[in-house]
């Protein structure tokens, strides 16, 4: 595995990041309170007194979001901490109506953990995750509707976050975009959070610091609420150059929090808020210790998926897939249960074992369904073409009904018009010709009308094998059988 | 011994919002070094291998289902706001 090094005047850098990803916990309630968390309401319609912080309002904790954190947790491999506390964490904000967040700082509900990074070439990587606590997503502030007034809406407000603390284990952007994308890969799978950061349901924070390789480590920058996984890995790069520039011309990184600005590709300071970095964390005297037993850890483990490693190794061990094949299909949920029921489907009308149509299947997802979906900028979930009728094309091919450059041009018409492979065949009179008596008479009225070549490939030039199969196929319209017409057409032209 | 100096009673204002004369800082101070001294009596006992109390009574924390059944009252979110617009609070600008 190659390194990421930054060339300096003086030597190579080396870059190191930890992560901490806010995810937003899939719940139908918020985290204390029973007002509803869908996203794009009205504004302040999803806002109980409680999120609103009236006075005498108490909060009372959501047990989903509890179990969801725990699962969270075990997918991970991590500790799952059977005792854990809600601490306030103070600061002034519009959009903060309480004047601090509930969250846990001393004890956090999971531990530590892992996830392991796929990255180019089959390689991997494992990155420690040093814990995952519960804590209120704030509320949203709008700055542009109205020239003198900020506007704040309070719908976000107290809906369930997990922040999932990395170790500072990743040493390129390529590793932080991974482990963003496996991340959000494996929330997806166990259903905790739907991993949208366009809409901000999963936000990043990135510390970034850079040292000579073999020194120890250097004053890390923290840069806020960087919203996409190509943004963090542009971040990463601008940042690490800035801090070896600035150490090499002799001066020294402040420890401070900056933000990325994509529109100019530099990271800038947020020097106002540093005073607001004084928290003041204490015990929640509004809630007790948060407490559960094993018996809720385990019915937690026992409604976990199948998740996207081990699906991986499966369809590599079971169906005989390649490392990136099976990467590719295990990447979206979607497209690992379409792939499934594919294979299922086509398994089912040919009467073939599963791991003797599995690379057929996996070879015409990737390639042509995943292929015309990017083309038309749409996602699995959006496609045209089933599973059920992607099958029964497969399954035409597997009975040599139509050949796989017919398959090509039925999949075409299947991509726009929805309609079923079977029908368009028919319509269309594309069946392929396997009747060795009707591709004979083509082959004899070829070979009658092109006597030159004839003479030719008998006199050795092999290479005109090629132009009479492309005859035939002509004459055919591309529906003889090619086993057949091989088969066939040899021994006539050796004579 | 702890010891509150007028910068930290003056910094400790600014992050609750409270607004404090220059002249009050130093009586403030101490104030809260006496009453900061008194709680400190506490030091002496020894509290190794002792968990830290949460609750004075043997309760539990309560835990709520995943329903939602509040909610869809913004006028009565809004209510006490000094100005709410189009039911946003409308606050002061504050942006960096």
């Amino acid at each position: 595995m190659s390194s990421y090094r930054i060339q300096g005047a003086t030597a190579d850098w080396e870059v190191v990041i930890g992560l901490e990803v806010h995810a937003q916990v899939i719940s139908n309630a918020k985290l204390f309170s029973g007002a509803a968390t869908e996203f794009g309401a009205e504004p302040n319609a999803q806002v109980s007194l409680v999120d609103a912080a009236m006075p005498g309002m108490l909060p009372t904790i959501n047990g989903e979001c509890v179990r969801q954190a725990v699962r969270t947790g075990l997918a991970l491999g991590a500790q799952i901490n059977k005792f854990s506390v809600f601490d306030r964490k103070n600061y002034f904000y519009a959009d903060l109506p309480q004047g601090y967040q509930i969250s846990q700082f001393k004890h956090p509900v999971v531990g530590e953990g892992t996830i392991v990074l796929d990255l180019d070439e089959g390689a991997s990587k494992e990155v420690g995750v040093e814990r995952i606590h519960l804590e209120q997503d704030a509320g949203k502030s709008m700055h542009d509707q109205h020239p003198q007034f900020t506007y704040v809406d309070l719908n976000r407000s107290g809906v369930a976050l997990m922040e999932i603390v990395s170790m500072p284990d990743m040493r390129s952007p390529e590793e932080a975009g991974a482990y963003l994308t496996k991340l959000r890969t494996i929330l997806r799978y166990i259903g905790t959070c739907d991993g949208n950061m366009e809409q901000g349901s999963m936000r990043a924070d990135v510390n970034v610091s850079v040292r000579k390789v073999g020194d120890p480590l250097g004053t890390r920058c923290e840069i806020k609420n960087v919203n996409s996984i190509r943004f963090v890995r542009q971040a990463i790069e601008v940042e690490a150059r800035r801090q070896v520039d600035i150490i090499e011309a002799g001066g020294t990184i402040d420890q401070e929090t900056r933000l990325f600005d994509p529109n100019k590709g530099e990271t800038r300071s947020m020097r106002s808020k540093e005073e607001a970095h004084d928290y003041r964390y204490f015990p929640d005297p509004d809630l007790l210790p948060l407490e559960f037993d094993d018996a809720f850890i385990e019915a937690a483990r026992d409604s976990l998926p199948e998740l996207p490693d081990e699906k991986k190794s499966r369809f590599m061990q079971a169906l005989g897939l390649n490392d990136y094949s099976a990467g590719v299909l295990v990447a979206e949920k979607e497209a690992s249960e379409f792939f499934e029921t594919l294979v299922a489907e086509v398994a089912k009308a040919t009467k073939k074992d599963a791991a003797d149509v599995a690379v057929k299947a996996s070879n015409w997802l990737t390639g042509d369904l995943f292929g015309a979906l990017n083309k038309a900028g749409k996602t699995i979930a959006e496609t045209p073409v089933s599973a059920a009728q992607g099958a029964e094309l497969l399954a035409l091919i597997e009975d040599n009904t139509i050949s796989g450059r017919i398959a090509k041009d039925v999949f075409e018409i299947m991509f726009e018009t929805g309609k079923d492979a079977g029908a368009i065949v028919e319509e269309k009179g594309l069946k392929q010709v396997s009747d060795t008596g009707e591709i004979e008479k083509i082959i004899d009225d070829i070979i009658a009308a092109n006597p030159n070549q004839l003479e030719q490939y008998r006199a050795g030039k092999d290479k005109l094998l090629g132009f009479f199969v492309g005859q035939v196929m002509k004459a055919t319209q591309g529906k003889a059988n090619p086993g057949v017409v091989n088969k066939l057409l040899k021994p006539k032209l050796d004579g | 011994m702890s010891n509150i100096d007028k910068a930290t009673v003056a910094k400790i204002a600014r992050l609750a919002r409270i607004k404090i004369e220059d002249e009050k800082l130093e009586p403030l101070a101490g104030e809260l070094n006496n009453i900061l001294g008194w709680v400190e009596q506490l030091g002496e006992v020894n509290t190794d291998d002792i968990q830290p109390m949460s609750s004075v009574v043997d309760a539990k924390l309560r835990w709520r289902q995943d329903e939602v059944n509040d909610g869809d009252k913004a006028d009565s979110v809004l209510k006490n706001a000094p100005n709410a617009e189009y039911g946003f609070f409308a606050v002061p600008k504050v942006i960096e």
